[in-house]
């Protein structure tokens, strides 16, 4: 009998996390406690624009229980905080302090931390911090004309370009220029868990501790190093359970800073955990632009251009981020069609409302709507279909790799592989678009108000440029994988455990994935970017292939066998033929054991360290399908039916995949229908509840048909994974627009995000009248 | 602050011992004082649901009672649904179904669904939709939460 080593990577296997999970011992950032620790409270802004004249502290220093309370003098040595990639001397006056100097900037702005016994007594006494605040005219309209910032510099921080070719010339070849302005409203991740840091430092080790970290711990050990004068070696950074990322958590905050800089000083662990109002006006925001685009077409609909100039509402500081979100909106702008020639100008404008970075497909959301829009148009104007519009402009598979002159993600945009036309036929056909499209007009001519949407995109995944891992089989037999990679949630150990047990023959669920710390592995690029599985995934393969290929030597020298007959089944080492001895890996660590007389010359230890490097992103690719039904007494929207096709190279784990897909179109939708951060006219944030923002429930989600193809591995790994973390949310806002604009009449009525169901209505009740 | 109160509160058939402000929230004293931390805070104000724990056998938020009023009274938590290592068959459906995936709304979403369905063993597959609205999640989707209820309420019925 043949021994056969069982397949892990492609099936569906339950996840290895969910455990502790559905049994209350989960660790969150809330669950962790240490000894004699303190609790911090943040006093913040309640106006957008001020200037801070004075802080009175007094009563709250009365108050019994209360140990310290800060303000910026306290911390006039930390600088403010710095960019993740680097110093950036244009944008640096523009970052945002630890806590408020001389001026406010938005509504939610930490001024004076409070760090007191208990937490209802930190609560209490913030409330008797008394700010003298003389307030300004706030700025919350980013496309006006740019205001004063501070002395010598304006509201308009910077304006970021990317394109090629000759726009103008374009233009006046065009037999069709089109125009649109569209907007996106403000939105965010809005994970269920709150954020929370708990600072921690232990003078007998000298190592101060971050435990809360999630996302990127190791590069923000290396920020954190930097702006507290340390050492990373004597910097550790935590992740435990992470209740949903989503981009804005993870990210270095004031109050991270504090908490590190507080457990110094005061030599007591400090923890500080945010409400769900202060993470609605504190944590970051993202999404909000306006665009005005023109396209210019021939006469049979070929893009000749795009020419665009939005406005990007950063907020009122720029923070760890950069430009990036504006920077990535114009990388990937033109999606999967032909563009000949291209221009495009972001002007990053600061304005009076909390500071907006990262949510999950930062610039794709935004632009996927614009785009799509802008073919809806098209199509409209030249009398075509939409899908016919798109075929005439989808990048062949011939063409591929296809090189765009322009920058995402501080990488160079190639778009590495795709079948665009083949996926949005099957698309159409799961979706059943032209039997739909009979029924649409049938039921219109009943008097129902129906409509059809489309959406292609291109999203982006696996920022490189390396990543690795280190693979250690016990003398127990149990394989750790240690990454530098962080879970949020999206299943990550359970993938990487798949990869490694296949590449290794063991159960994946012997395998033990570690993430999150700074102090197991040096190196580590975290859970962004719809990096993790392409990144990590390959590095705990070329690690796992190692231990492997070492395990197979160790048993042949045993076996006085050659490595090539051997194989590994369930942890156990046999001939590929099923006969003769058989050992384990635990029994093979043993035999690699410093001490081990077996050893011979090989390395101690049955372990490896695998690195992955890659030259470029990889551009997974979908098509977004809706049917929708509008409501004429009320405006509002139902989506009937529901299509995803996305193309992900190949899927490790085809359930988790789908979780992503399903799990992002929720938040996509949030942004299409429901949510926004809205601000009255003095900048003052009207949704801070979860009443006001209003995230999708069981009732607004319809069912989802998911197509996970596997057409076009990326060439940029050897997996040929490309990541599954955004492509569910990425084209929604677009998709329903479409449908709904669709069921208007799709005279181009939809120029905004979210589509709020007064709109609706107030269209179809001027049509009545 | 106002004078504090000795209360007792039995958690999954544990008395517990406290002595709290009145103003001091349940489930901070499940938390904080109990020490039974599966239960999670997402809002405060009563809208997520993360806090759900059965009070007498009702799904309650946990965050808009305060402890005092709690007082006597039985409550179970995520904690107490597994007997030993065997899981609750909601807990298992979880599992089975890919219904979580950072998990913070979980224990909210089992201690809901399972005080519904303990009372109620019949519900449509509308009617869960609409007992699941009641609490949010950010992750999933709801899709594969509300299968895996279906699919756990049909193995509480047998």
């Amino acid at each position: 009998m043949t021994a056969k080593p069982r397949e892990w990577i492609g099936v569906s296997v339950t996840r290895v996390e969910d455990r502790p999970l559905v049994t209350g011992q989960g660790r969150f950032a809330g669950d962790v406690a240490f000894p004699h620790q303190l609790y911090m409270r943040i006093v913040r802004s309640p106006y957008a624009h001020g200037e801070l004249k004075g802080v009175d502290t007094t009563a709250a220093r009365a108050v019994k229980g209360v140990i310290a309370i800060w303000t910026a003098a306290d911390i006039a040595d930390l600088p403010p905080i710095d960019f993740r990639e680097g110093p950036n001397e244009k944008l640096a006056p523009f970052r945002q302090p630890v806590l408020a100097k001389s001026v406010v900037r938005y509504a939610g702005e930490p001024v004076a931390a409070v760090f007191a016994t208990d937490p209802y007594i930190a609560e209490d006494a913030a409330d008797l911090v008394e700010l003298d605040i003389e307030e300004i005219a706030a700025v919350v309209d980013a496309t006006l004309p740019a205001a004063d910032f501070a002395h010598g510099l304006t509201t308009e921080a910077t304006i970021c370009k990317q394109g090629y070719g000759d726009v103008a010339q374009a233009f006046k070849q065009a037999a069709h220029i089109i125009e649109m302005d569209l907007s996106v409203g403000r939105h965010s991740g809005v994970p269920l868990e709150t954020r929370g840091a708990i600072g921690r430092y232990d003078a007998a080790r000298d190592v101060l501790e971050l435990h809360g970290a999630a996302k990127v711990p190791h590069k923000n050990r290396e920020s954190l190093a930097r702006m507290l004068n340390r050492s990373t070696g004597g910097v550790h950074l935590y992740e435990g359970h992470v209740g949903g990322g989503f981009g804005v958590r993870g990210e270095i905050y004031p109050e991270d800073i504090l908490v590190l800089v507080a457990a110094m000083r005061l030599r007591r662990p400090v923890k500080w955990l945010e409400d769900r109002r202060e993470h609605m006006i504190a944590a970051n925001h993202s999404r909000q632009q306006h665009h005005h685009i023109r396209a210019a077409v021939d006469k049979d609909g070929c893009l000749l251009g795009i020419d665009d100039d939005f406005f990007h509402d950063q907020g009122a500081y720029i923070r760890t981020h950069g430009t990036r979100v504006a920077d990535t909106a114009c990388g990937i702008l033109p999606g999967p069609y032909r563009l000949p020639h291209f221009r495009v100008a972001a002007h990053f404008r600061l304005t009076n409302k909390t500071p907006a970075a990262t949510y999950r497909s930062p610039g794709r959301y935004e632009t996927n709507f614009v785009r799509e829009r802008l073919l809806d148009k098209v199509a409209k104007q030249l009398g075509l279909s939409r899908v016919e519009v798109r075929r005439r402009n989808l990048i062949a598979p011939a063409e591929m790799p296809y090189e765009r002159p322009l920058v995402a993600l501080g990488d160079e945009v190639v778009l590495d592989s795709g079948r665009y036309e083949e996926l949005l036929d099957k698309a159409l056909a799961g979706f059943q678009w032209d039997q739909l499209e009979a029924n649409v007009k049938k039921r219109r001519a009943a008097g129902e108000i129906v409509g059809l949407g489309l959406a292609m995109y291109v999203e982006k995944s696996g920022l490189g440029p390396v990543d690795g891992a280190r693979v250690n089989v016990h003398t127990s037999g149990e394989v750790e994988v240690i990454t530098g990679g962080a879970s949020v949630g999206q299943g990550f150990e359970t993938v990487i455990a798949q990869v490694a047990a296949q590449t290794l023959g063991v159960d994946y669920r012997s395998v033990r994935v570690v993430h999150g710390r700074t102090d197991r592995i040096e190196y580590g690029i975290g859970a962004h970017a719809t990096r993790a599985t392409v990144m990590t995934a390959n590095a705990t393969m070329v690690a796992a292939e190692k231990v492997r290929a070492k395990a197979l030597d160790m048993a042949a020298q045993l076996f006085q066998a050659d490595a090539g007959d051997l194989t590994i089944v369930d942890g156990v080492v046999l001939r590929t033929d099923g006969s003769g001895a058989t050992i384990d890996l635990g029994q093979l660590a043993h035999h690699l054991r410093p001490v081990s007389s077996t050893r011979g010359d090989r390395e101690p230890g049955l372990a490896s360290d695998g690195w992955f490097t890659t030259d470029h992103m990889t551009y997974p690719y979908g098509a977004q399908l809706a049917l929708v039904k509008l409501d004429p007494g009320t405006g509002g929207v139902t989506i009937e039916k529901m299509l995803i096709a996305f193309d992900i190279g190949r899927a490790i784990n085809p359930m988790l995949v789908r979780g992503q897909l399903v799990g992002g179109f929720a938040q996509g939708l949030g942004g299409a229908l429901f949510e926004e951060f809205q601000y009255d006219e003095r900048g003052q944030p009207l949704s801070v509840t979860l009443a006001d923002y209003l995230v999708p429930t069981a009732h607004e989600m319809p069912s989802v048909d998911v197509m996970i193809l596997e057409d076009a591995p990326s060439t940029c790994n050897p997996l040929g994974i490309k990541g599954a973390g955004e492509g569910g949310v990425a084209a929604v806002g677009a998709v329903i627009a479409s449908a709904v604009d669709d069921a208007l009449g799709g005279e181009g009525l939809i120029t905004q995000i979210p589509i709020r169901p007064q709109m609706i209505k107030a269209i179809l009740d001027k049509r009545k009248a | 602050m106002s004078e504090r109160r000795d209360i007792t509160l039995n958690i999954n058939g544990t008395d517990y011992t406290a002595t709290v402000e009145p103003r001091r929230t349940l489930v901070d004293v499940i938390r904080d004082d109990c020490g039974q931390t599966g239960t999670h805070i997402g809002c405060e104000h009563g809208v997520c649901g993360a806090c759900t724990v059965l009070i007498d056998d009702e799904p309650m938020r946990s965050c808009l009672m305060f402890a005092v009023q709690a007082d006597g009274r039985r409550i179970r938590t995520v904690e107490g649904l597994a007997e030993g290592e065997k899981l609750h068959p909601m807990q298992e459906a979880f599992m089975q179904h890919h219904a979580l995936q950072c998990g913070f709304c979980t224990p909210g979403f089992l201690m809901l669904a399972i005080g519904v369905l303990e009372k109620k063993p019949n519900l449509s597959d509308e009617e869960i939709v609409d007992v699941l609205s009641s609490n949010l999640c950010r992750c999933t989707g709801y899709e594969n939460i509300i299968k895996a209820v279906r699919a756990a309420a049909a193995v509480m019925r047998a």
